[in-house]
């Protein structure tokens, strides 16, 4: 670790082959977390005496709910990082998450709705914490339009950027909504000061499919950050010897 | 087997929820293997634009 300079990885140069070698390792700790979780989540997870079996739904709403503020924490804080110090890896890192941050916004929105149909009788309801989850999904999607609406890629990374990190304010929003307001979306059942509301297996299964959605996000961002380098850097020499190697 | 896929009656939410689920997964994997297809294109056109 003390022979190890990490900043050679801040260039694209470096960080192409290192993402490679990561991207299967997450992948497969996605994969088998996936399969724990579900197994758990199905087999083991008992009937909810109040929910009967719908609450089995959790086990993908709640994982890609978090995945969807976190994700765009890290998207904001690389965006922050390529501002500060002009980097160009740290806007294509924040480039790389969008797209999956969008895809579990929209996930929590879907399985929200289907769990909140036979739980509160409606599959939407204009409260708080769902009308800023369907925000932060907007904030995606602007996010993306943005960037694809701007040719120059170094511009395109300023302004978006710039929305992503007026933006980050609506994910403390999203999370302390339940408290602010009179929302028909339950409280927190799981708090990092207090005793989990709900029976282990259930927990258990939620936990670990919220570190297999996480793993998958790093996977699938490393596999999409490579294609971005490429993109960007096609015309480097570094880039045409990686292509004259693959047809070798 | 079929009662467990009925889950108490909740079947077409649970189902509905994973299986849109799986759908976006198997979408993004799709669109991720796409999008590196079109990459290594772009490097090769990138190639002949620098040789020509």
């Amino acid at each position: 670790m003390a022979g190890i300079s990490w900043f050679k990885f801040s260039a694209p140069a470096s960080f192409y082959p290192l993402a490679g070698r990561l991207i299967p390792w997450f992948a497969a700790l996605a994969a088998l977390l996936t399969v724990a979780g579900l197994y758990i989540g199905f087999l083991v997870a008992p009937t909810d005496y109040q929910q009967g079996e719908s609450y089995r739904i959790i086990f993908i709403h709640v994982p890609a709910a978090w995945m969807a503020m976190f994700t765009y924490c890290v998207m904001a804080g690389w965006c922050a990082a390529s501002l500060i110090w002009n980097t160009r890896l740290s806007a294509m890192m924040a480039q790389s998450l969008a797209p999956t941050g969008a895809m579990f916004a929209f996930v929590s929105l879907w399985t929200g709705a289907f769990w909140g149909r036979p739980t509160w009788g409606t599959y939407w309801v204009w409260d708080a914490r769902l009308t800023s989850t369907l925000i932060l999904f907007f904030l995606y999607l602007g996010y993306i339009a943005l960037r694809a609406a701007i040719d120059d890629p170094r511009r395109a990374d300023r302004a978006s950027a710039l929305l992503a990190l007026v933006g980050v304010v609506n994910v403390p929003i999203i999370y302390f909504s339940v408290k602010w307001w009179n929302t028909l979306h339950q409280g927190a059942t799981v708090s990092m000061t207090a005793a989990p509301k709900m029976a282990q297996t259930m927990l258990a299964a939620m936990l670990i499919m919220s570190f297999a959605a996480w793993f998958y996000t790093i996977a699938v961002a490393l596999h999409r950050v490579r294609s971005i380098i490429l993109e960007r850097e096609a015309h480097a020499d570094w880039v045409q010897e990686l292509r004259n190697g693959r047809q070798g | 087997m079929m009662e467990w896929l009925k889950m108490g009656g909740h079947g077409f939410y649970i189902w509905w929820s994973y299986g849109v689920f799986a759908l976006a997964i198997a979408i993004e994997v799709w669109l991720l293997s796409r999008r590196r297809a079109q990459a290594w294109q772009m490097v090769r056109q990138a190639a002949e634009e620098d040789n020509a």
